[in-house]
């Protein structure tokens, strides 16, 4: 098979849903992905055409979070008054968990959203592969047969898929939007719960915390505090950022690892039970900072805490939401 | 050069951790006042903040108080069912649960950050947690992980 045809399959799936959408008018426009327009990526676009449908494509570097733009709802979207228009949006599984949260979290009406459903295969990790060619010129991207394709002058690097996909897609269980029917054409699936064990961060948590701490700061020590990992983020809609407010400043604006560190505290409590594990967030960061072990955190805490995975429909309410009598306690201070 | 300061410090048998606390308005700050009126004796380390409820302890506050320096957080609420806002602690918990795994996992000390309860009848059960709380950070050293690194 090879993913090469997988994606001609999904292309062509998503394709034949948009159409059938616009032409019965169930929808005015269409979010999802088309050609980039450079190298190793792709590009979000808006179609209102049936005849633009071919413009829909589907490849293993369509890594954005298209629910991005639901939330708040990029002018496009909107008609002239600022009400919705009925949106249809190609939707991955992590796509597909974002909009139900956003539902849950009253941002959007799921009234006015018909996802396009299908079976996602993966996105590569795209740092990894830049990482490895350095400071060459890519000239263009294919993908072949279960290879990913990397050209340039007068150089050629073939990428084994396996090999470089995002590890959260790795250990990714919805592929599909779990939705039903009525919101979703195409691919869909109605989970009520996944089982996970975590074994890919059971590692890096066994380790001492000075270990820890020493790969933490490794990791985060070439951010730029550029807040790119925000913006690609489909759950940080917040009208004013704590990165923004300056009356009193959260952290410092300065390259002092302790203003990075802080950062990415603030945003990983603030994404504890929402993170939708979509890896947008790394896939956006320009220095390729590998954020997803604190995405596989964050999702661990949701599980084995509250029992809890975000996105799974659009009516369980979020842990951070909620609260119960009977939590557990175990980290509060007691009498000897 | 910091470094230095710092072990220095650490081996300084003088070296006091200065401890930061968020107390409820409704009970622990209650707690620490009857603890002092009945002449009950607790660590000087701690500085009271007193804010209205466990549930207005934003994490930023615990985390900024680390960033400026303080060795150690500790937030005391109303025991569960007793949150004079009725569910302020319950929120809060969820939140403080969180912020300590999350601490954890980056390789902070989890001891730097403390969450008790305490009533404000409880002038006793303030006192020895207090004690409790300042060993624990005591044991930890300076708060080094947040430190600038200029000086
Ligand atoms: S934090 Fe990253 S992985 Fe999680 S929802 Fe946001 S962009 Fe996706
Ligand atoms: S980092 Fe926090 S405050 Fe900023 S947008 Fe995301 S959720 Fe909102
Ligand atoms: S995208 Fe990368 S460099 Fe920018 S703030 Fe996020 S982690 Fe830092
Ligand atoms: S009033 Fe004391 S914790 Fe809410």
């Amino acid at each position: 098979m090879g993913i090469e045809t997988d994606n001609k399959e999904i292309i062509s799936s998503i394709r034949e849903n948009a159409k059938l959408l616009l032409s019965e008018n169930q929808v005015d426009v269409i979010i999802g992905y088309s050609e980039g327009t450079v190298p190793l990526s792709s590009t979000p676009i808006i179609i209102r055409k049936e005849e633009d449908v071919d413009k829909l494509i589907w490849n293993n570097l369509c890594y954005i979070n298209l629910a991005r733009y639901l939330a708040p709802l990029m002018p496009q979207l909107c008609d002239s008054e600022g009400n919705s228009l009925k949106i249809g949006i190609v939707a991955k599984g992590c796509v597909g968990r974002a909009v139900n949260l956003l539902a849950v979290e009253k941002q959007i009406d799921l009234d006015n959203i018909k996802m396009i459903g299908f079976n996602c295969n993966g996105i590569v990790n795209r740092s990894k592969i830049d990482l490895e060619i350095g400071e060459k010129e890519i000239l263009d991207v294919s993908i072949s047969g279960d290879d990913i394709i990397v050209k340039g002058h007068n150089w050629e690097k073939k990428f084994p898929y396996d090999q470089y996909i995002n590890e959260l897609c790795k250990v990714c269980q919805i592929k599909s939007p779990s939705a039903t029917d009525a919101n979703c054409i195409g691919e869909c699936q109605e989970l009520e719960s996944i089982h996970d064990e975590f074994s890919d961060i059971a590692e890096f948590e066994s380790k001492s915390a000075d270990e820890k701490w020493a790969y933490i700061k490794d990791a985060l020590q070439v951010c730029t505090l550029c807040y790119s990992c925000r913006q690609a983020c489909p759950m940080c809609y917040c009208n004013l950022c704590f990165v923004d407010q300056n009356m009193p400043t959260w952290f410092g604006k300065t390259t002092q690892f302790t203003d990075i560190f802080t950062f990415h505290l603030i945003r990983a409590q603030h994404l504890a039970g929402r993170c939708v594990a979509c890896g947008a967030c790394s896939s956006v960061c320009p220095v390729g900072i590998d954020l997803n072990i604190i995405t596989r955190k964050l999702e661990k805490i949701a599980k084995e805490r509250f029992d809890y995975t975000s996105g799974l429909n659009a009516e369980t309410i979020p842990p951070m939401m909620d609260f119960k009598m009977e939590d557990e306690e175990e980290f509060m201070l007691e009498e000897d | 050069m910091t470094e230095t300061v710092l072990e220095e410090k650490k081996i300084d048998e003088k070296w006091e951790p200065k401890i930061i606390a968020f107390l409820c308005n409704w009970c622990s700050y209650a707690g620490a006042d009857l603890a002092g009126v009945s002449r009950i004796q607790y660590p000087p380390n701690i500085r009271i903040v007193r804010v209205p409820c466990s549930g207005r302890v934003n994490p930023y506050f615990i985390i900024k108080s680390l960033v400026d320096g303080w060795d150690g957080v500790v937030v005391s609420g109303c025991h569960p069912g007793d949150c004079h806002y009725i569910s302020g602690n319950l929120v809060a918990r969820r939140r403080f649960a969180i912020l300590k795994e999350l601490l954890e996992f980056f390789g902070i000390e989890p001891g730097r950050v403390n969450f008790m309860w305490a009533s404000a009848a409880e002038g006793e059960r303030f006192a020895v947690l207090i004690r409790k709380v300042t060993k624990i950070v005591k044991e930890l050293g300076p708060n080094t992980k947040f430190q600038k690194e200029w000086c």
